[in-house]
């Protein structure tokens, strides 16, 4: 947990030396405190001091990555419980688990699937980003050989190699272990083996406990072994037990300082009903998984669960923008009606939404008001009739259509007159307020 | 060393509230956060309610529309279909027919329907309008008196129509949704002028306004997560009530919903796509503090009433 400036301050040399560059060492402490200066400022600091310190100041859920290269997958480092509070840091990562008892070609199959899952959304690459390999066989050979076929044809995704097996486990290690995998199966039978795998190679450890209070002497122990890198896994599988227990694990990481669940947990979904399965996954999306582990990934499933993962882990703050441009809603004809909003995405996605019902093809112009709705930007001055009147004729939109007229938000009727100054020969009408008006308004010009 | 559980407990809890008079149903009275049964009483499941309309469903959605083919033509077979066929513990009844874009149907017309669909079924039913904020307040006011003493939800009242609305509660002995836009403060605001006229608070829900999965989900999500952490952590009475996802109509709006495999390659097989959008946005939105939910499709309610049964 964090410490004070004053506990910090007990620690330093009391020399007032100026080294450091601040007045005193209580000035020192206090900044090192905010976390604004770093110790190594000191000189004279004990190694004592170096080693509570070092300790107070870790984040309080580490930093575990898996894979190596661009498809490596970063967890951990989370600050805080609610996505309101402050943006979640890092994106869980969706697994889908292969077992070695399955035939080279089913395995080829499900490899296949996870290369091919990368969609783009919102200006962001989403794709099932691991394979969880399991040893359902009992058998290292079948293990290391499955290992082996994966790696060979999707060698940059990354692996969490899953057996209790430590001899299965240290052969199917060493064949990827250029690639950071995930080895777990951690247990209180297996521990001390497992730990020496996974330092040898030098991998990070997924921890398998039967509940928490297991979990915390499997993860000191893995610690003293000299594992730092774990993964958390409860034993958890009922949608009630994965709620208690991931909840726990972040609140007592944040709010209890509890080292010992300080890391990332991984989220065991696999059900038979595969719909069931999808909405156990997203309680992991939504509380607190890392890793979520699942038997298929069926493309509608990965697009749901995608969709989620990007409301959940998007900054509060900051609202999505959609990017200024014309879009072309249906396909609209040279003398379809143009219309303008705003690009804050939510007005976005409900204008778009209630025009594509409508099923009349019109040009959607979208103006860059730095993620504000149409009111609030004509408030904050960013949905003016200079800015639109500067888009539409930088937009060459003219030489596409066949008319010029423009219809704009009922909310800011007031700009009709300006924009029309501003744009010579553009007529402008006045469009419904709400979105949910717009269906009923383009029809009406239709007929 | 053994794990310290570290529990939380809330001065605040949240309202307890029941509809319905011979098969009623019962939600809220939470004293954590959702679901959060092993630090405090989580007494009541999330209620499903099935939602039907006053008029064919020509606007939804192929997927669907096909679900409802041949009982969807009148609200009582619908409505009887939904309890009968599909075990629904509840009917949400929108008479989006009376919307001026619409059908335009009259006060009379609604208020008919409202006492046919109630003759018809024993199961609790909820009361919409069009979310026409003038046309709402002539159609509720009938659909209130036709409705009398039935222990039904009626909504949704909103900042510009509470008034007449929330009388037509109180002389009609319903109980109140009330609807505000994405938006804690103007939620909370609402609500303390509904109680300032005199309305019980414990007969009200809150509908924050729902958004579908991938389209303001984030918003209202986290609206609703604030909404219930005031409720727990201030004890903020105005803030105690029960919410309402009205998850059906949004998720069945979003293009993921709608488009085939041929127009959305990336999304897959559709009807499993449409059932996936509308049965996690709810499972979203009763993770960030929702009781009473309204959705369409048999096969999404069936997946979160498993989900539920796993979490209870």
């Amino acid at each position: 947990m964090a410490l004070s400036g004053v506990q910090i301050f007990k620690l330093l040399p009391k020399t007032n030396c100026k080294k450091c560059g601040h007045p005193t060492c209580l000035a020192f402490a206090m900044k090192l405190a905010q976390r604004q200066v770093s110790l190594d400022l000191c000189p004279d600091v004990s190694e004592e001091a170096k080693k509570v310190l070092g300790e107070a100041s870790a984040p309080p859920i580490r930093s575990v990555t898996i894979g190596a290269g661009d498809k490596a997958v970063k967890m951990g480092e989370e600050t805080v419980l609610f996505r309101h509070d402050k943006t979640f840091v890092n994106q869980c990562a969706f697994a889908v688990e292969v077992k070695d008892t399955m035939s080279a070609d089913e395995i080829n199959a499900v490899v296949d699937q996870v290369l091919g899952s990368e969609i783009e959304r919102v200006g962001q690459k989403l794709r099932i980003d691991a394979i969880f390999v399991s040893n359902a066989s009992g058998d290292a050979g079948k293990f290391e050989a499955a290992v082996k076929a994966i790696a060979a044809k999707a060698p940059e995704v990354p692996l969490i190699l899953s057996t209790t097996n430590p001899a299965a486990a240290e052969a199917s290690v060493k064949v990827v272990a250029a690639n950071k995998p995930l080895l777990y199966g951690a247990n209180k039978s297996n521990v001390d083996a497992m730990a020496s795998v996974a330092k040898t190679h030098k991998v990070s450890l997924g921890v398998a406990a039967e509940d928490l209070d297991g979990l915390t002497e499997l993860t000191d122990k893995i610690k003293e072994l000299g594992v730092e890198d774990m993964v958390l896994d409860s034993g958890a599988r009922t949608a009630k037990e994965i709620m208690r227990d991931n909840t726990y694990i972040r609140r007592g990481a944040l709010k209890k300082g509890n080292k010992s669940v300080g890391y990332p947990v991984i989220t065991f979904a696999q059900r038979d009903d595969v719909m069931l399965e999808t909405l156990i996954a997203s309680l992991g999306v939504m509380k607190y998984a890392s890793i979520i582990v699942m038997s298929s990934i069926d493309r509608w499933k990965s697009l749901a669960l995608f969709t989620l993962r990007q409301n959940i882990y998007t900054n509060p703050q900051v609202p999505l923008q959609v990017k200024q441009d014309i879009y072309k809603l249906g396909t609209p004809t040279s003398d379809a009606p143009l219309l303008i909003t705003s690009n804050f995405s939510l007005t976005y996605f409900i204008v778009s939404g209630e025009i594509e019902g409508s099923k009349v093809p019109v040009r959607l112009a979208v103006l860059d008001t730095e993620g504000l709705s149409v009111l609030t930007g004509w408030a904050a001055g960013k949905f003016t009739a200079a800015k639109i009147a500067q888009f539409i004729q930088e937009s060459g939109i003219e030489k596409e259509i066949s008319h010029k007229e423009l219809i704009i938000p009922g909310y800011v009727a007031i700009l009709s007159g300006s924009i029309e100054d501003k744009l010579p020969g553009w007529k402008i009408t006045v469009g419904p307020r709400e979105a949910n008006g717009l269906p009923a308004f383009l029809k009406a010009r239709t007929n | 060393m053994a794990f310290t559980a570290p529990n939380e407990t809330f001065a605040g809890k949240v309202f307890q509230i029941d509809a319905g008079i011979d098969k009623k149903i019962v939600f809220g009275g939470e004293d954590v956060l959702p679901f959060h049964s092993f630090e405090g009483n989580v007494p009541n499941r999330p209620v499903v309610a099935y939602e039907i309309q006053d008029v064919p469903p020509d606007d939804w959605p192929e997927t669907i529309k096909k679900v409802y083919e041949g009982v969807s033509g009148d609200p009582v077979t619908w409505a009887k279909y939904c309890q009968d066929k599909l075990n629904a513990k509840a009917i949400a009844l929108r008479l989006i027919g009376t919307h001026p874009d619409r059908q335009n149907r009259s006060p009379e017309d609604a208020a008919k329907t409202v006492k046919e669909v109630l003759a018809a079924i024993s199961v609790p039913l909820i009361i919409l309008g069009s979310n026409h904020v003038e046309k709402d307040a002539a159609i509720l006011l009938a659909a209130a008196e036709a409705a009398k003493d039935k222990n039904c939800f009626l909504g949704k009242a909103q900042e510009e129509n509470y008034k007449t609305i929330a009388a037509a509660c109180m002389a009609n002995n319903l109980k109140l949704i009330a609807m505000s836009q994405l938006d804690i403060n103007l939620s909370k605001q609402l609500n303390i002028l509904i109680t300032q006229m005199g309305f019980d608070k414990e007969n009200l829900v809150t509908d924050p306004m729902c958004s579908g999965l991938g389209y303001g989900l984030d918003y209202t999500y986290s609206v609703m997560e604030r909404i219930r952490l005031a409720a727990l952590t201030q004890n903020d009475a105005t803030m105690q009530m029960p919410m309402l996802a009205d998850v059906g109509m949004n998720a069945w709006k979003a293009k993921e919903s709608i488009a085939t495999e041929a127009e959305l390659p990336i999304g897959g097989v559709l009807e499993q796509r449409a059932i996936a959008w509308e049965a996690v946005t709810a499972t979203a939105l009763m993770i960030a503090g929702s009781e009473i939910l309204i959705m369409r499709h048999p096969e999404a309610v069936k997946a979160v009433e498993k989900f539920i049964d796993e979490l209870m």
